[in-house]
């Protein structure tokens, strides 16, 4: 069923998983919209609806904060110890781990992710994060301070209150372990908003979680839409944080929603236009399989995509010959097809989006090299697309695509990619290929970007934070750093009348 | 999950349940020391304590399996084929004979930790495989529970209770501990004076030499064990000649778990032969040593004089448990019996130099008299005993040797002093009072159910004489006011001050002595620093975009 390299994608017989969840997740329970509304998720390898979900709107959100609210002020979630939290969060990771074909297939149908790397690095990925952070919740520590006085100092680093978690559809799975694990071990409890595309993975992690022992309230999940569901949480005035995922439009919408509102704690990860560069020392094959990865990696649709190709003009025709190559066998198909390289985008608007700005490259003068169509007559599959003779100018070397779509760009000096590298509203990510020490340490600090990888890329880790420059957001998801979001300090400074030292 | 409290303190929470002993205990009164199921009070007015130990001692529910060594993954004899009893204290007789290991089986010993380390895939996995591997281990360590407390009571003489309810459960939880902070072990990325780069690596020291003692077996393995691996060192343990059994048996559960072999090798033996061995050997990076502060200056010396390897050191004390005059007295009373007489008094941080001050000196006295009258010795598999027997033959004749001097140095003898029935080495709960501070037992550790108690009139006198000792470990301070407290934290030289509780040991709480109690820290984060070797790597950074 599947199609070859850049050919048709094919419906027939497409595996639809079965679907247990599609209500609210509220205050421990599964519940209809206070509406009664619902809204479609629908299959993107066929645009067939999937399900229908109960839709939250402001009613149901603040049914959810107050939920959340009476588990943070009254509930035990905050007031166990940190190892307690951890140990529940342990046996959530595992009952994940138990249900990675179901999960990876569910994601699947309704993200058009490949199932295969759902079981190999989405689920997985997600386990390790909720490991991580459930060893992290004992390790929260305050300071003991060095007060100049005759003063006693330390902090107290407490749970943030009720977090709002919006997350969006192109790592369901991934995102909203990113926030919420970090959020649960620090004791807050959480009001999460998936993205209306992809609704269905976290009603299931929020029925795993209640198996696995989170008290009711510490977790309500509440599918909806961004001017409805979104924006009543992150306008609430009994939220005390939101951490968002998503594009830098939204973020700054919901930063304009705090600050009018009660001037939540807000922490944004937004779009990017992350350029990796190759140098003239690298090994071409390398740098080339590295490219393709950066961007048609998940269709193209993740934030850190390494969407601008900066190559140095001694490998510059050779990369080029190259990439077309590894383009064009760059296997478009049906998600569930473990063959498959690449699925459909998650759907129309993005279909479409993603076809306009090919358009837009095509008019502005860069030369399409490969791809540019739809890959199939249904669905929204697109061909891994490369274009040359881009500049910095263009819509689709600033812009951020969030599809299979490459700029390839030539340059000769480090002094020259560096500035043009940072040449961007964005911050993201960066990729850098070389065999050189110097160049790698040069531009490592010389990029402004949220992370860089040298000689790889998407290597992203639990203990490695994550978060962007410049537009592309503040706050850092994953790693240590990841607590600071959920956590306050507190400074007690007792007088200490009488102590043998200061 | 009280199962899981009791874990993480011996006795703070212990007493904030607990009705105070002066008055009738109410059946709420459940100990979290003793984990569930026993109550105290229901042998509160128990027959005279010697009667606990006419009886027939039970018989364990629990096989010993696993009495060779362990090494390269593999339980093997003794190069010599010699084997060493190890005794049941509650009678002196023998539970099993154990392989003897000695410096032949320390080199083989090393030499599988060397080849673990050097060319192994431990240190080389990614630190979540390491991680995972340490959560396995205390799952299983959860799922055997039964049998390692009852393997740890026969071989210690602790009462299973503590043993079941609070000792292995506290294993797991530092397991855990120590599992999470593997794939979190930061090295700094620090600023240079002029265009470098420097990371800060943090890498695994190696080898590691463990040598523990007997008072708790399990628990000094967990503090050992776990940080040790989490960060990627591999490990030669030597347990305790009166303690061997315990070891060998979570040891082969950390193999199920999947640690690969030659990563934890445990050699039974004795400190002379064994340990001098390993703390002498040339192919050991690192010593970690828990015992008396003499062995732990031979450790120290024997490492200076082989290869220098870093030693950290947990040794003795005599740590003083203050009573202010503000403090509720039957709290007070109660903790401070506790803090000594907890585990059989054989705890190196026991609050074996009671301060009271002067105008609760009386009360106090008479009501830790009544205390330790009422204290349960006996069978320590009976529910409800609280005290079982000494270690040893050789333990429980040194303890009534400090009785007698104690006697004969003029203190007086509150209650207890003798052994109690005819057989085993239980020693009745003891108490002094009026003893002054160059008295012996107000000097020494006992490592014994006794209890000294002196009397202080001022802050600063009792800071003084508290201080007055070349040990430093731990403190207790029992007060209501604040200013007494923060004063006396910081004025006490000591590497733990409990105040209104003691024996807090949660796995995150960092854990050791000033002055001659040791070198270094146990447990938290602080425990990392004795398994990692520090290296900085400075790099030039040509046309920095920033310094």
């Amino acid at each position: 069923m599947a199609s070859n390299g850049n050919g048709k994608a094919a419906p027939a017989g497409v595996v639809v998983p079965e679907i247990k969840f599609t209500k609210l997740f509220i205050n421990g329970g599964f519940v209809d919209a206070a509406s009664g509304k619902t809204f479609e998720t629908r299959d993107p390898r066929t645009g067939d609806v999937l399900a229908h979900i109960a839709e939250a709107d402001k009613a149901d959100v603040d049914l959810a904060v107050k939920s959340a609210r009476d588990a943070f002020e009254h509930g035990k979630w905050p007031r166990m110890s940190g190892y307690e939290r951890g140990r529940i969060m342990s046996k959530l990771a595992d009952l994940v781990e138990q249900h990675t074909e179901e999960l990876a297939a569910l994601d699947g149908a309704d993200a058009g992710k490949l199932v295969l790397l759902g079981k190999i690095i989405d689920i997985p990925l997600a386990t390790q994060m909720l490991r991580y952070y459930a060893g992290a919740a004992d390790k929260i520590h305050g300071e003991v301070l060095r007060v100049s006085g005759k003063y006693q100092g330390y902090t107290l680093k407490e749970p943030v209150g009720v977090v709002g978690v919006i997350i969006p559809w192109n790592f369901p799975t991934m995102m909203f372990f990113l926030k919420v694990s970090p959020a649960l071990a620090a004791g807050c409890t959480v009001v999460v908003k998936p993205a209306e595309q992809t609704p269905l993975s976290a009603l299931y992690y929020a029925h795993l979680a209640k198996l696995a022992g989170v008290p009711d309230g510490v977790i309500n999940v509440v599918p909806g839409f961004g001017p409805t569901a979104g924006a009543a949480l992150t306008s609430h005035m009994d939220v005390d944080s939101v951490a968002f995922t998503g594009s830098t439009e939204v973020g700054r919408l919901i930063m304009e929603s705090a600050a009018r509102s009660n001037l939540k704690m807000v922490s944004l990860e937004l779009g990017g236009k992350s350029p990796l560069i190759v140098f003239d020392d690298a090994d071409v094959d390398m740098a080339v399989n590295l490219s393709r990865l950066a961007i048609f990696y998940n269709k193209g649709e993740v934030c850190v995509a390494g969407s601008r190709v900066y190559v140095q003009e001694g490998i510059y025709d050779e990369f080029v010959k190259k990439a077309v190559e590894a383009a064009q066998s760059w296997k478009v198909g049906d998600p569930f097809d473990v063959t498959t390289n690449m699925g459909p985008q998650v759907d129309k608007d993005q279909f479409e989006r993603v076809l306009k700005y090919i358009e837009h490259g095509k008019s502005e003068g860069a030369t399409l090299l490969t791809g540019g169509k739809p890959a199939a007559d249904k669905g929204y599959y697109i061909e891994p697309t490369i274009f040359v003779d881009v500049t910095e100018d263009m819509k689709i070397a600033h812009e951020e695509i969030f599809g299979p779509v490459m700029s390839l760009m030539k340059f000769r000096t480090v002094d020259e990619v560096i500035e043009k590298a940072n040449c961007t509203k964005y911050g993201l990510a960066a990729g850098i290929v070389t065999k050189s020490l110097d160049i790698a340490n040069r531009v490592s600090r010389s990029v402004r970007a949220g992370t860089v990888w040298v000689n790889c890329y998407y290597a992203f880790d639990p203990d490695a934070p994550f978060g962007g420059y410049k537009m592309s957001g503040f706050g850092r998801d994953q790693g240590l750093a990841a607590m600071e979001k959920y956590l306050q300090v507190k400074s007690v400074i007792t007088a200490l009348p009488d102590s043998p030292w200061y | 999950m009280a199962a899981r409290r009791a874990a993480s303190s011996f006795l703070s929470r212990f007493l904030l349940t607990r009705p105070s002993p002066a008055s009738p205990a109410s059946p709420a009164g459940k100990s979290a020391l003793l984990g569930a199921g026993a109550l105290l009070h229901r042998f509160s007015t128990a027959p005279a304590p010697a009667a606990a130990t006419a009886e027939e001692p039970i018989q364990p529910a629990v096989e010993v399996n696993h009495t060779q060594l362990l090494i390269n993954g593999n339980f093997v004899d003794a190069a010599s084929g010699k084997t060493f009893p190890t005794l049941d204290p509650r009678t002196g007789e023998v539970i099993a004979r154990v392989a003897e290991g000695d410096s032949e089986d320390i080199d083989r010993a090393v030499a599988a930790a060397r080849r673990a380390f050097d060319e192994g895939p431990w240190p080389r996995m990614t630190a979540y495989e390491r991680c995972r591997v340490l959560l396995r281990f205390a799952d299983l360590i959860e799922r055997h529970a039964e049998e390692i407390a009852a393997l740890e009571t026969w071989d210690n003489g602790k009462t299973l209770a503590q043993a079941a309810g609070t000792e292995v459960p506290m294993v797991a939880r530092c397991i855990r501990y120590y599992a999470g902070w593997a794939d979190k072990i930061h090295g700094l990325v620090v600023p240079a004076d002029g265009a470098h780069t420097v990371q800060v690596l943090h890498e695994p020291v190696g080898v590691a030499g463990q040598i523990i003692p007997w008072n708790f077996p399990l628990l000094m393995f967990a503090w050992k064990v776990g940080p040790a691996l989490a960060c990627g060192n591999t490990v030669v343990l030597k347990t305790a000649e009166q303690t061997p059994l315990s070891a060998l048996y979570v040891a082969n559960l950390l193999h199920e778990a999947g640690l690969p072999e030659g990563v934890l090798n445990v050699v039974s033996g004795f400190g002379p032969t064994a340990g001098a061995a390993l703390c002498s050997h040339m192919g050991v990076d690192k010593l970690a040593f828990t015992g008396s502060t003499g062995t732990g200056q031979i450790v120290l010396e024997l490492a200076a004089r082989s290869n220098l390897k870093p030693v950290t050191l947990e040794l003795g004390g005599k740590s003083p448990f203050v009573v202010m005059d503000d403090a509720d007295v039957d709290q007070a009373v109660e903790l401070a019996h506790q803090a000594v007489f907890f585990n059989q008094g054989q705890c190196c941080c026991a609050g074996s130099r009671t301060f009271v001050h002067e105008r609760v000196y009386d009360e106090f006295v008479e009501k830790s008299k009544a205390r330790a009258l009422k204290r349960v010795v006996g069978d320590p598999f009976r529910n409800g005993v609280e005290q079982g027997p000494q270690i040893d033959g050789q333990q429980f004749n040194k303890i009534l040797r400090y009785v007698q001097s104690g006697v004969d140095s003029g203190a007086t003898l509150v209650t207890g002093g003798d052994r109690v029935g005819s057989r085993g080495f239980y020693i009745q709960p003891t108490v002094f009072a009026d003893a002054k501070d160059d008295m012996k037992i107000a000097r020494e550790e006992i490592f014994g159910p006794v209890q000294t108690i002196l009397k202080f009139s001022g802050m600063e006198e009792v800071i003084r004489r508290a201080n007055a000792t070349h040990y430093g470990l731990a403190a207790g301070v029992f007060t209501r006011s604040l200013d007494a407290a923060n004063t006396l934290s910081r004025a006490l030289r000591a590497g733990t001050v409990w105040v209104n509780c003691y024996d807090v040991f949660d796995a995150t709480i960092p854990f050791g002595g000033y002055k001659m109690s040791g070198v270094g820290r146990e447990k938290g984060i602080y425990a990392l620093r004795n398994y990692l070797q520090t290296k900085a790597v400075v790099t030039p950074i040509k046309d920095p975009a920033w310094l």
